[in-house]
């Protein structure tokens, strides 16, 4: 099968219909045992147990920013090609990207009051974090407000490409500016700065996360297709009635 | 397992954490079924949508 013909909504729809259980039970068992590491990972030698916080917080800031990352793509398929599965794909990402930047923001809170003895300081990381949970808000706010649903995505799409200019904010954050927030220790040159004891488990709960993500953005895409085609039976019914 | 004197700092964050998932599962969950209800109703009701139609 090609992958255009995942394009059409009906064909889409049984696909998801068929690989989310397995991929629903691939993140139960990915999190059973991210979780079991996680839990016998050994305590880091300054910050003690508080450690066991980044294997939340890590992940879920990697996630909010891949959703927004998802999210540019499927708004460049709205706007340049005005595919109606772009436009889901968009729409379904948004709420669960701003679930995990929103772990991201109060697992980092809560991990920084015992190692800085602060839960927030307006620094470059910190507040531009602020500002993608903000952003998703905004479109969630775009999409879910607008009368006309295709001038709601359109304008929800502009956002989010406007938002993309963010993210390499994000990541270079901490090295543009003084940041009271650590520099990049896994993603960086000359490879991970973190103890493989620790390393570990923190990469199979990313790999859980990233499964949680995509079980629940298809299941999310599911559910818009659905709702639009119960819009266009709406729609269908009122002009019958009317003619 | 010991969680040293922050523990109530790890306890809030993974509760946090399982909160925010399950919230976010259990509305993509109910928003399923809702929308499958509504269009049980809508067809059973000969509401179609025009890609349905054979005329």
């Amino acid at each position: 099968m090609a992958v255009i013909d995942l394009a059409n909504p009906t064909r889409f729809l049984r696909i998801v219909d068929r690989v989310l259980p397995w991929l629903a039970a691939a993140t139960v068992l990915a999190f059973a045992f991210g979780l079991a590491r996680a839990m016998h990972a050994p305590d880091d030698y300054q910050q003690g147990a508080t450690v066991k916080i980044m294997f939340l917080h890590v992940p879920a800031a990697w996630l909010g920013m891949m959703g927004w990352g998802l999210m540019s793509l499927a708004a460049l398929g709205t706007l340049v090609w005005r595919h109606p599965l772009a436009d889901v794909a968009g729409k379904a990402a948004a709420p669960i990207g701003a679930a995990f930047t929103f772990i991201c923001l109060v697992t980092g809170s809560l991990w920084g009051r015992p190692t800085w003895g602060t839960y927030w300081v307006w620094d470059a990381r910190l507040t531009s974090v602020l500002v993608l949970f903000l952003l998703y808000l905004g479109v969630l706010a775009l999409y879910w407000t607008a009368e006309d649903p295709g001038r709601g995505s359109r304008a929800a799409a502009i956002l989010t490409l406007v938002g993309a200019v963010n993210i390499p904010i994000i990541k270079f954050s901490v090295d543009w500016w003084n940041t009271l927030h650590q520099p990049a220790s896994i993603l960086r040159m000359g490879g991970s700065a973190i103890d493989p004891a620790i390393l570990w488990p923190l990469l199979i709960m990313a790999g859980a996360f990233t499964l949680l993500f995509f079980t629940l953005h298809l299941a999310a895409m599911r559910n818009e297709i659905l709702r639009r085609r119960v819009r266009a039976m709406r729609l269908m019914q009122a002009q019958e009635l009317g003619a | 397992m010991n969680l040293g004197p922050h523990a109530d700092f790890i306890v809030a964050a993974y509760a946090v954490t399982v909160f925010a998932v399950a919230a976010l599962v259990a509305w993509i969950i109910l928003d399923h079924a809702a929308q499958r209800r509504i269009l049980g109703d809508l067809e059973e009701r000969g509401v179609t949508r025009r890609s349905q139609r054979k005329d």
